[in-house]
């Protein structure tokens, strides 16, 4: 079953005074509990796809639906909540605040819903023991290696259990081995916990974690 | 209040910078405060004084002394009720910077001319009457020198020079802030005796039976002078103060200017500050946005933090003043009795606060309530 249904997708943007079309027409779906990588030279528009995706960039023409909701649609208040409960979103260079702990990062998406104190802290909690970091809570962020640092991101993506977790790139800045560690446990949210994820990557190692391959060359998918 | 933590993790991400403009905020207001309550003192002092008193001068200007021999004369002038005179009496306690105002008067008369105005316990008044020697000091200035009453003190004399030991007798309590209590009033015999060429009256003070007859009584009386060694000036004891205090208009235009030009300086200054701390930010506002932030939150984290800093500043500038003037009883060696920073002021300090928060938040927190999450997290990568 469908979870991202992408049709007609079209997004082209000026530079100074030319248009440059990333997409033209793209159709695309992911399957819900799927591990999808998507690889392709820069500027194939892997990292434009997950904007789209996320709601935080519009398609020019088409349409963008996670989970029944039809994204491209929304207003930005709408889909600023929508982004908040429905999608996790970890960065390359993982993008943590420096001036909060591993704990108030993971917490930030939490300070957007209902939940009491007590409830965010126990989330934040377990999505902090997941990636195995339940230690490093009261850390800051310059005091963690990289690869710490993106499994707080990918902690702080899976805080608040969203329908879909999209990666840009989550292993580039990684050595080998904390490369791999981010990897297993992708593979363990998308074994264990059935997650949805999209991860866009150069890496063909980090490529082989992933259930399914998808190629982009200048928009188009390849063969 | 979930938020809270976010704010002060900005602001104390620089803790310098953050201490360095919330103390450019609070300074620039102290400022604020200081300079305005001194034009807010002096046209305080300005309206101080009776309707019903008049003050004599000489025509050519108050340095000028005045006949003795025309206390009688104006006594005679219907419409006055009473008279007394007073001189300045130039002198300092210890060294030059304890400078004060001492009245050399006819002791008994002055008194009674300012017995609304000065609460002096009766059995002091009498003691100062009885002996030529006393003084009577304003209860600040008692306090200022930790003086008590019965305690010799030797002024040194500038206009009459020499030391001049004079015996407190008694304190008085000013029943208007505004009148001083930075003042010594000594007899004008004790210089007379040492002195019997030069003193005469500065000034003569005249208490008029109706206040509405107050220009024909200075009519008169200035007539009766027109053509004598000494020519007068008369006026309400009010428009004297009124006159004395505009000498100090220009003070006044320079703390209303230039003052205020270096306040507004030191607040743009802080404002710049305040707005590039929100712009060294442009990445995080994209991963808030990516993570679920509106943009209202946004806006209002900036405008939180800008506000934190301004009302910080405030807090310490118009407080600190408030403080420091009501603590230490500040009057500017007597020339500014009841010195205080008003509610006026106060309330006004706060007004310049808000706006410097809106101009030095709204910017940045405009500016990241539209930026575009994509644009944003391009900052960075």
């Amino acid at each position: 079953m469908s979870l991202v249904t992408l049709r007609g997708l079209s997004k082209s943007f000026r530079r100074d005074s030319q248009s440059i079309v990333v997409f033209d027409g793209l159709d695309l779906d992911f399957a819900e509990g799927s591990f999808t990588a998507l690889m392709g030279p820069s500027g194939s528009g892997k990292s434009t796809l997950l904007n789209l995706i996320a709601g935080l960039d519009r398609p020019t023409s088409g349409t963008v639906t996670v989970a029944g909701s039809e994204v491209s649609a929304m207003g930005p208040s709408e889909l600023a909540a929508w982004r908040a409960r429905h999608v996790g979103f970890v960065f390359q260079s993982y993008n943590l605040l420096p001036v909060l702990t591993a704990f108030q990062n993971v917490e930030l998406p939490l300070l957007l819903t209902r939940l009491s104190k007590r409830e965010r802290h126990e989330h934040v909690r377990t999505a902090l023991e997941v990636v195995g970091l339940a230690d490093r809570a009261e850390h800051f962020p310059r005091q963690l290696s990289g690869g710490q640092e993106q499994r707080v991101a990918i902690a702080r993506a899976v805080v608040s259990d969203p329908t879909i977790i999209l990666l840009d790139e989550p292993t580039g800045q990684l050595d080998a081995k904390s490369a791999a560690e981010v990897l297993a446990l992708l593979q363990r949210l998308n074994g264990e916990y059935h997650k949805t994820i999209v991860m866009v990557t150069h890496d063909p190692h980090a490529a082989k974690a992933a259930g399914a391959v998808l190629h982009l060359d200048k928009g188009v998918l390849a063969p | 209040m979930r938020y809270f933590h976010l704010v002060w993790a900005n602001l104390t991400r620089h803790k310098r910078r953050t201490v360095l403009t919330t103390a450019s905020v609070a300074m620039a207001l102290f400022l604020f405060a200081s300079l305005r309550s001194v034009v807010t003192t002096l046209r305080a002092s300005a309206a101080v004084g009776s309707e019903s008193r008049m003050i004599v001068q000489s025509a050519k200007a108050i340095v000028f002394f005045l006949p003795m021999s025309y206390r009688e004369r104006l006594a005679a002038v219907p419409g006055v009720e009473a008279v007394t005179w007073a001189n300045w009496f130039g002198g300092f306690y210890q060294e030059p910077r304890n400078f004060f105002a001492t009245f050399a008067a006819d002791a008994e008369s002055y008194l009674d001319m300012y017995s609304s105005d000065l609460e002096l316990p009766s059995d002091q008044r009498e003691a100062f009457l009885r002996e030529r020697s006393a003084c009577i000091v304003g209860q600040h200035l008692l306090d200022r020198f930790g003086w008590r009453v019965g305690q010799n003190v030797t002024l040194q004399g500038t206009i009459f020079p020499g030391d001049w030991t004079f015996t407190i007798r008694g304190a008085y309590h000013a029943v208007d802030p505004a009148f001083s209590e930075d003042a010594m009033v000594i007899h004008y015999e004790v210089i007379y005796e040492r002195n019997p060429q030069w003193v005469s009256p500065g000034w003569y003070v005249l208490q008029l039976a109706d206040p509405s007859r107050a220009p024909a009584v200075a009519a008169a009386v200035d007539s009766t002078f027109e053509n004598s060694v000494e020519p007068t000036r008369t006026g309400t004891e009010r428009a004297f103060n009124s006159n004395f205090i505009t000498m100090w208009g220009n003070v006044s235009f320079l703390m209303n200017t230039i003052g205020m030009a270096v306040v507004f300086a030191i607040l743009l200054v802080a404002a710049n500050s305040m707005m590039l701390s929100a712009r060294e930010r442009t990445n995080e506002v994209g991963v808030l946005k990516a993570v679920g932030f509106t943009d209202t939150h946004l806006f209002g984290l900036v405008m939180a933090e800008a506000s934190a800093i301004a009302l910080g500043g405030a807090a310490l500038g118009l407080g600190g003043a408030k403080a420091l003037y009501a603590s230490t009883g500040f009057s500017a060696m007597g020339f500014l009795p009841g010195f205080d920073v008003s509610g006026g002021t106060l309330a006004l300090g706060l007004g310049i606060a808000v706006l410097l928060a809106l101009t030095s938040g709204l910017v940045p927190a405009v500016a990241a309530a539209r930026l575009s999450a994509v644009q944003a997290l391009r900052h960075v990568e």
